[in-house]
């Protein structure tokens, strides 16, 4: 990159299913308190411009950039909110960094998913609303359809998929900010009920609320910041067709465009052998496998296989969503890229306690906005 | 001008009732519950026992309204709750003949930004004016809230009628 970027500071509000006694800017200001504290900074004095991530669908609320200054100190200053994943977010926050008009820039994300009371329907309205949307299937269909076509593809096992929920949810008992910790087993996850087959219940995320603030900075006001810098070495997104009539079915062609952008920035030839731990999308189990095989981090139809050995868990040779991922953790709605990223901050400071890695340098957080979207983010991260 | 009017019909009613143009239709339904938090959810506890408060800032030292756990200023954290006055002055007021979904008034809704009594200067509650003509109202007007009755007050915004001249 033509200037280092760096994340300096991490916040958060921890991950609930229900958050009864915050209001979002309370969620916000507290995730935000804990950033600024992180980083040494003051927001009123040190920050340059403030970039929010938030789907108007989802808060309830029109042009909801209106709502984000005051609980992040950013009144009179440069504010503006994406609709997006948070990584989408952390990528326009490292776009301004990169322009050398901005030094400090703080990216910001939450859910209130509890507040929606008819999610499925807001769901439902991302749906073409002509030739897909009166078929009144619920969108998680397409994941069924998508997993399906996966799973023949790839020739991966069932039992795969369902060693994806025990270990993450299994790792979230590590996490003192997750909210869907459990202890399962491959059992408990094919038995669970059928949602769109052959998805089961306990293979879809649940949500969560909670709230993600980071603090970027240049190379320079880094290193006077910090001694602990986490360097953002390469950032990508990337969509496919979103026509349900033609998209390759079996692949997240979307995950794969987007990690070559970022390995690209980063230099990274062989991700494999150059990334120690992944933090990767799994709003549905399936979801961390095709992602695995689409960022390269191992050959198409090995990831169920990789997993059912052992290899991605906690004490494995690649380690992925050691936070417990979107399953453990619940899923956050936009600010879900967010808590990927974080984990991947607190396991590369060597903070994540129970659950850190040994020696790991640099870290891959990866991001899927959910059906029936094909809009993906990747970032690699070093120390 | 003539050739570029294409030579064509313009669409009438019966054109989409009798399935000669084609469409969809879809009707949203999108429901909420927010929480109001610790600020909002003491205000709203407040107004529903018929008072209004504010809250304070350690650092300006102002006193904010609408209540908030934080100075947007200072961006420190409130120490405590104080109670206001419910009268105040008008700081700024339109007079709408345009109910929020369009319909239009017979008798305008007036409202106003009313600085609040017992908060800094600059520091007020949006609301309505009543009991006032249209034509009567000016910036700078003392005005009173108008409660609802005790028993009808639910906790929210509309626990305060309106607002009204202090003779």
């Amino acid at each position: 990159m033509i200037r280092e970027v760096a994340i300096v500071g991490v916040g958060w509000s921890p991950f609930r299913s229900i958050t009864p006694d915050l209001s979002y800017k309370e969620m916000m200001y507290e995730a935000a308190v804990r950033a600024y504290e992180d980083a040494g900074i003051d927001p009123r004095r040190d920050v340059d411009s403030f970039v929010t991530v938030a789907e108007d669908f989802n808060e309830g609320t029109s042009i909801f950039d209106e709502y984000t200054p005051d609980q992040l100190g950013g009144a009179l200053r440069p504010n503006h909110t994406i609709t997006g994943d948070g990584i989408h977010g952390l990528a326009a926050a490292v776009m301004q960094i990169l322009t050398g008009h901005f030094n400090i820039v703080v990216v910001e994300a939450h859910s209130k998913a509890s507040n929606i009371l008819t999610h499925p329907h807001i769901l439902a309205y991302a749906m073409d609303p002509v030739y897909n949307r009166p078929l009144a299937f619920h969108p998680y269909a397409i994941a069924g359809m998508e997993m399906r076509r996966y799973l023949a593809e790839t020739g991966t096992p069932l039992e795969a998929c369902a060693q994806v929920v025990v270990k993450n949810r299994g790792n979230a008992r590590l996490n003192p900010l997750a909210a869907h910790a459990a202890d399962l087993s491959v059992e408990d996850v094919l038995g669970s009920e059928p949602i769109a087959e052959p998805l089961t219940r306990l293979q879809c995320a649940e949500h969560a609320d909670g709230a993600v603030v980071f603090v970027l900075a240049d190379g320079a006001t880094a290193r006077a910041l910090t001694d602990r810098p986490i360097w953002i070495r390469g950032i990508g997104w990337a969509n496919d067709t979103h026509t349900l009539e033609s998209r390759p079915w079996g692949e997240a062609s979307y995950a794969y465009w987007a990690s070559q952008m970022a390995y690209r920035m980063a230099g990274i030839k062989s991700p494999r052998n150059e990334i120690d731990f992944a933090e990767v999308d799994d709003t549905f189990a399936y979801k961390e496998l095709q992602h695995l095989e689409a960022l390269g981090l191992c050959r198409p139809g090995e990831a169920g296989w990789w997993t059912l050995e052992g290899a991605t868990a906690l004490t494995g040779e690649f380690p992925v969503n050691p936070s417990g991922g979107a399953l453990g953790e619940g899923h956050l709605l936009d600010c879900t890229g967010l808590a990927r990223v974080l984990e991947v901050v607190l396991q590369l400071r060597g903070e994540a306690g129970p659950r850190q890695l040994e020696g790991a340098e640099i870290g891959l957080a990866f991001s899927w906005r959910g059906v029936p979207t094909t809009s993906g983010a990747a970032v690699v991260l070093s120390n | 001008m003539k050739e570029f009017v294409y030579n064509c019909v313009s669409l009438s009613e019966e054109d989409f009732t009798q399935g000669r143009v084609l469409f969809e239709t879809w009707k949203p339904v999108a429901r909420y519950a927010w929480d109001a938090g610790i600020a909002i959810g003491r205000y709203l506890r407040e107004l529903k026992n018929g008072r209004l408060i504010g809250v304070h800032c350690p650092n300006c030292g102002r006193v904010l309204v609408p209540p908030r756990m934080f100075c947007q200023d200072c961006f420190v954290p409130i120490d405590g709750f104080v109670p206001l006055q419910d009268t105040g002055t008008v700081v700024t007021f339109s007079i709408c003949y345009i109910r929020w979904d369009m319909v239009r008034l017979e008798h305008p809704l007036i409202p106003a930004v009313i600085a609040i009594d017992g908060a800094s200067p600059g520091m007020g509650i949006l609301h309505l004016l009543g009991e006032v003509k249209p034509e009567d109202v000016r910036i700078g007007m003392r005005v009173r809230a108008v409660w609802k009755p005790a028993e009808e007050r639910v906790g929210a915004i509309t626990d305060i009628r309106y607002f009204k001249p202090i003779e």
